[in-house]
């Protein structure tokens, strides 16, 4: 997909996590660019093209996997104002991910193989990171008739989805779940009874309440991770749950996970960071879908992730323009930018204790490469050489002006954080270096 | 004689001490409305904008004679004939009004949490005229008001708010400004019109009406709203009434001489049987005499003219 660097690398003294295989001190070194090998002490025999052989010193650094991200929104084609594919993959890279799954809600849609391919083609000339598309499971995501998806599969989509509009006819979603099994592909919902939710526009609780704002009860998603996992039972389908945000989720999760039933689930930073107390003083900056919850489902999330239940850390990454979130709180959009903050508020958990940093960096690498079987999120030998370095320790302050997103709608602007991305390298190709950074 | 704060966006923020005084400036001001000459010089060359985004017509009346009492000058501005409906955002559009020297802007909007952002954006004080479900802080004042006029202590005083407490703004400003003045609320109503965790706000839930009016002081119906709701909360009006309309039967369930408010329009025979809203236990003429009162408190404690 990317032009890959045809430079030898040698990634010296880094401390290596490649979940699952390696953890500790050790040197990467990077030919043509695919991971050559892992391990102690190793040196390059000038076997570079010309000769040379770039040494980066990574010693006090962390080597990862490039990140993966399931779950963000690039905008193009459609609404290029909030981003593109190339600022959003610049974004991407400046946030350690080099492989991302766009969403399909464009406009058009990415519900054909046309749209499809002009995702591709954009990423591969903006060449910041590996971009996997997500088509539609219905036409015009509108729920009613299935996307070519056969179609779609073969022009490069890694799973489907009808994002924000989730399917609300059962039947549509079962066809949906046995057609896809054809091809082997996940199907993502976003999971909202949008009865349930009609109007709201925050959690439903003493806040809402409070504040005067229609509330979204957890019930809204619990309903549908109950009735896409009954589904997923049925048809034998591969279900991956989007951004769960409550304790019924992680809960009706946990226990079909131990009936066996195929499913993978993600959640997102701001899920596991804020809740809906951030709404208050009517910040629009705190306005998603799903809402920011209560602290007892913060505390299920957190929960979910350390137990297993919940495989996969995503951003949902949201670009809105600054004057759509400067509209009053109903009228202004759901979402937020979060591939640039990523990193930093998952190392919390580290810190807290929640996950292991190993298991911190297997739901951002490993497990969302497997959900959606990407060759990715991995340091073995043969792979493109997709590497994150990270200065666990970089204390820094989330500044939005210097984002590489085209938007700026983050709730954690000024927040005081730890862990920074250093460089991240794309087919062995460095895409992004932190300004102090080699 | 002045507030702390530059707006008034809700009761919420208000403590004990700034409603008191609120309604002590009010009740100099009761005088005004009496006299053979309406009018007081004390915002003369102050410039106040109704920035009505939702039809209104008693509280935006009240306001503009509010103002012209104290002799400001006063615009009505409303989204009918600006550039609102242009796509211009509401901040926009203040800031344009803003730019004229409006010293006060009075907003009422369709959306919970219009006042608030609007006060974030601009210098001009914003008085909240009501915003979605959010709060109507000087509805509340003025209900306030009317009671102490009728000599009733705020302590210990039982009070029902009956209705959609749901989607009703006058229901929480009043809820907020009761509990901090130490009243006994309760709210009464059908659970589809209770909000999520009401009690955590101080109060207790009556599903029931002749259990809720037990013992109390003072009766609040909330106008049923029937162009504002979308969906069924209730079956049919017929059935609403019956439940939970106001009958000279179940006033009878309250204290004896208890009060009976209503912030108006009334649906007459729906929530309020005729003979109460127009009987002698009814103070819903009282209250809107007071809202221009307590108005002007309001206009001319933000506007700084009495330092």
């Amino acid at each position: 997909m990317n032009a890959s660097s045809t430079q030898t690398l040698l990634i010296q003294g880094g401390h290596v996590i490649d979940p699952g295989r390696i953890n500790g001190i050790a040197d990467v070194l990077i030919e043509q660019g695919k991971i050559a090998a892992v391990g102690a002490n190793l040196t390059a025999q000038g076997k570079g093209k010309n000769g040379s052989v770039q040494i980066i010193d990574a010693r006090h650094k962390l080597v990862l996997p490039g990140f993966v991200d399931l779950h963000v929104h690039f905008r193009e084609p459609g609404f290029e104002y909030k981003e593109t594919i190339k600022s959003g993959t610049a974004a991407a890279a400046a946030g350690g991910f080099t492989s991302v799954c766009c969403m399909p809600n464009t406009q058009p849609v990415n519900d054909s193989q046309a749209i499809t391919e002009f995702i591709l083609e954009k990423a591969r000339i903006a060449g910041n990171a590996r971009v996997y598309p997500v088509g539609a499971i219905t036409k015009g995501s509108e729920g009613k008739e299935l996307a070519e998806i056969g179609d779609l599969r073969r022009a490069g989509c890694v799973a489907i989805s009808d994002d924000g509009q989730p399917v609300m006819n059962s039947l549509v979603m079962r066809r949906a779940m046995e057609y896809a099994l054809a091809f082997d592909l996940p199907v993502i919902d976003h999971c909202e009874d949008l009865h349930l939710s009609e109007g709201g526009c925050m959690n439903e609780g003493v806040v809402s309440t409070q504040l005067g704002l229609q509330g979204v009860p957890a019930a809204a998603e619990d309903v549908m991770v109950s009735r896409n996992l009954a589904l997923a039972e049925l048809t034998g389908a591969r279900l991956h749950l989007a951004h769960l945000s409550t304790a019924g989720s992680v809960r009706l999760v946990r226990e079909a996970k131990a009936r066996g039933i195929r499913v993978t689930a993600e959640a997102c930073p701001h899920h596991f960071t804020l809740t809906e107390e951030a709404v208050r003083g009517f910040n629009t900056l705190a306005k998603m879908n799903p809402p920011l919850r209560a602290w007892d489902d913060v505390q299920a999330i957190k929960e979910g992730l350390r137990d297993g239940t919940i495989d996969v850390i995503a951003t949902d990454h949201a670009p809105h323009a600054t004057q759509e979130k400067l509209q009053d709180f109903a009228a202004a959009p759901n979402g937020i930018v979060g591939l640039e903050t990523a990193l930093s508020l998952t190392l919390v958990l580290v810190e807290e204790g929640v996950l292991t940093l190993e298991s911190a960096v297997a739901k951002l690498t490993s497990a969302p490469a497997r959900a959606f079987s990407l060759n990715a999120g991995t340091l073995a030998s043969g792979v493109d050489a997709d590497v994150v370095i990270v200065d666990p320790q970089e204390t820094w302050e989330i500044d939005p002006a210097r984002f590489r997103s085209k938007s700026r709608n983050t709730p954690f602007a000024g927040w005081k954080v730890k862990g920074r991305v250093h460089a991240t390298l794309l087919g062995g190709r460095i895409v992004y270096e932190s300004s102090e950074a080699c | 004689m002045s507030l702390k704060q530059k707006d008034l966006t809700g009761i919420a923020s208000l403590s004990a001490e700034e409603i008191m005084q609120i309604l002590e400036t009010a009740d100099s001001f009761k005088e005004v409305s009496g006299r053979e000459i309406k009018k007081v010089p004390a915002l003369r060359g102050k410039t106040v904008v109704n920035l009505f985004f939702e039809p209104s017509t008693r509280t935006r009346t009240s306001f503009e004679l509010a103002a012209k009492r104290l002799s400001a000058d006063v615009i009505n501005f409303s989204p009918s004939n600006s550039s609102v409906v242009k796509g211009e955002t509401l901040l926009d559009t203040a800031r344009n009004i803003e730019a004229m020297q409006a010293d006060i802007i009075v907003l009422r909007h369709s959306s919970a949490g219009a006042a608030e952002t609007l006060a974030r954006g601009v210098k001009s004080s914003v008085i909240n005229a009501g915003d979605g479900w959010h709060e109507h802080p000087t509805q509340a004042l003025l209900d306030l008001f009317t009671l102490r006029e009728k000599k009733l202590e705020f302590r210990g005083l039982r009070v029902a708010i009956v209705g959609d407490v749901a989607h009703s703004r006058v229901a929480r400003s009043n809820i907020y400004a009761l509990t901090t003045l130490g009243a006994d609320v309760r709210v009464v109503g059908p659970p589809t019109m209770m909000p999520a965790c009401i009690e955590r706000l101080g109060v207790k839930t009556f599903y029931d009406l002749d259990q809720g009016l037990q013992d109390v002081d003072v009766i609040m119906m909330l106008r049923l709203q029937l162009e504002r709701q979308g969906r069924a909360l209730f079956p049919t009006i017929r059935e609403y009434s019956r439940l939970y309309g106001l009958t000279t039967e179940r006033l009878k369930i309250a204290k004896p001489g208890a009060l009976v408010m209503h912030p108006g329009p009334i649906n007459r025979g729906v929530e309020i049987a005729p003979e109460i809203a127009d009987g002698f236990s009814s103070v819903i003429l009282d209250q809107v005499t007071n809202g221009v009162a307590v108005r002007m408190a309001v206009l001319y404690l933000l506007s700084g003219a009495g330092n």
